[in-house]
């Protein structure tokens, strides 16, 4: 039985995949991948840069082979790297994404002074006091009112949201926006079911909860149903 | 086996000093066996309040540090029949003469004794804080209803619910002006209760008296007919346990028809 190629390269009309065998050597793999980019595109005229995908299949590729590999197809001429991806996960970075996707219920009260971070999702049955800070490294959603401040999206998502029963926040923060109370808030305005996003101008805006439906529908988790 | 309810809330000047001394009279009013502990070093003045202070010997950190015992330290209320005692602070050294297990060793030994420990705890969330709670078992915030005042018994809440010795925390509002809080100048009653979210156990209306009673050295609570007065007799039995109603804000005199409806529940 004729040996299958540890490397085999498609074109599509975004440029090349390669897709690697998961069986092999390492040590192998990168030899073929070498010989077989610097045999067959040598030849190629027009000096466009080629956007590569690499598709490791079943191998775990380390930090530190990923880089290699980069630097390996970056030789050659006219390609770049575009994405590297592969089937398998360590379990850290399981849990890592597992844990910045899920949503996070926490019943209590945040008072003054103290700060309540969650990975994911927040979900707070309970009230933000004044003086409490409220951060996620996704969006924020309270059942209470939020009388404090609350940050969505603190590792740089942009695309957080913060929804809230009352919604009368000391300061409203998303990923690096940030925005504060009117000086003077006129007491009969509820203020109830209120949400808040960044809009096109990286404006926080605050807006009825509804709004969110076409804003974000992303937020929306289920699949398939009824 | 006594029980110790710690007196705090985060901000001066609320009326901290005034309701341990009113609690600890009413509760000895009630024929509980009370001790009152000023756990303010260095800025004592539990003692006057009470009315006690020239028969000061030995003080906290007396007993603390070793050089008395207990007992000797103990300042016994003459208008009481060894039910009422306070143990004194230190006024000539600070905070960090005593330690929280230290503290915490001291309220143990006293709970042998008696009946009820009431801690009176200094302003602040440092160190003295830190003592005053150590020994407690429960807790009391006060707090009056100003905006700075509620913001810090929030942040003491916050606090105490993080001790593990500690039952969830009880409020009491001092200081209320009816008149402000109608014109609603002031947070209400229901505002600041559910803004706090623990359980309410006395409402304290602002009363001159009070003043008056403390600068004589004879807690309010020992005089029968002021409402200040009742309202700590109240609360004292909530402490209890009976259940009495508030004590409503308005003042007397409406006639039989607005009882009549507030007995039916009509506004």
């Amino acid at each position: 039985m004729k040996k299958r190629p540890n490397v085999t390269i498609k074109g599509t009309k975004d440029g090349l995949t390669l897709h690697l065998d998961d069986l092999c050597s390492y040590q192998d793999l990168k030899r073929e991948l070498d010989s077989k980019l610097s045999a067959g595109y040598r030849a190629h005229e027009d000096r466009q840069l080629i956007p590569v995908r690499v598709q490791s299949g079943n191998r775990y590729l380390s930090p530190e082979q990923k880089e290699e590999l980069r630097a390996l197809i970056r030789q050659k001429k006219n390609l770049v790297v575009d994405s590297i991806e592969s089937n398998v996960l360590t379990l850290e970075e399981a849990d890592k994404l597992h844990e910045e996707r899920q949503i996070i219920t926490v019943a209590r009260m945040v008072r003054s002074g103290q700060i309540l971070e969650v990975p994911g999702d927040l979900l707070l049955i309970g009230d933000v006091n004044p003086g409490g800070t409220v951060m996620a490294a996704g969006n924020i959603f309270i059942m209470g009112s939020l009388k404090g401040i609350a940050h969505a999206g603190c590792k740089g998502d942009d695309q957080a949201v913060i929804a809230a029963s009352s919604m009368k926040p000391a300061q409203l923060r998303i990923s690096d926006c940030y925005n504060r109370a009117p000086d003077h808030i006129k007491s009969e305005e509820k203020h109830e079911m209120e949400c808040a996003y960044i809009d096109q101008n990286r404006h926080i805006v605050v807006d009825r909860l509804q709004s969110l439906i076409h804003l974000r529908p992303d937020l929306t988790r289920l699949e398939g149903g009824r | 086996m006594g029980e110790a309810i710690v007196i705090t809330s985060g901000k001066g000047g609320v009326g901290k000093t005034t309701t341990s001394a009113n609690l600890g009279t009413a509760l000895a009013l009630q024929g509980k066996k009370v001790c009152l502990v000023d756990t303010d070093i260095g800025l004592r003045n539990l003692d006057v309040v009470m009315g006690l202070e020239n028969r000061i010997i030995y003080d906290l950190v007396d007993v603390i540090q070793g050089r008395c015992k207990i007992h000797q330290a103990l300042v016994k209320d003459k208008r009481f029949e060894d039910l009422l005692y306070l143990l004194p602070a230190a006024q000539t050294t600070d905070k960090s003469a005593v330690q929280p297990e230290q503290m915490k060793e001291l309220i143990d030994q006293l709970k042998q004794d008696y009946d009820y420990i009431i801690i009176d705890c200094p302003a602040g969330i440092e160190q003295g804080y830190k003592n005053a709670v150590a020994g407690a078992d429960k807790a009391i915030v006060v707090t009056t209803p100003e905006v700075s005042a509620v913001r810090d018994a929030d942040r003491i809440i916050g606090l105490l619910e993080k001790e593990e010795n500690i039952e969830p925390p009880k409020l009491i509002i001092n200081r209320i002006r009816n008149h402000m809080m109608k014109s609603g100048d002031m947070l209400d009653v229901d505002e600041i209760t559910t803004h706090l979210s623990i359980d309410l156990i006395g409402i304290v209306a602002d009363d001159d008296e009070v003043i008056k009673a403390s600068n004589h050295g004879e807690p309010i609570a020992l005089n029968p007919n002021s409402k200040a007065s009742i309202a700590y007799r109240n609360i004292a039995r909530r402490i209890l346990g009976e259940s009495i109603p508030l004590q409503p804000l308005e003042e007397n005199g409406k006639g039989v028809f607005s009882k009549l409806k507030k007995f039916f529940g009509v506004r």
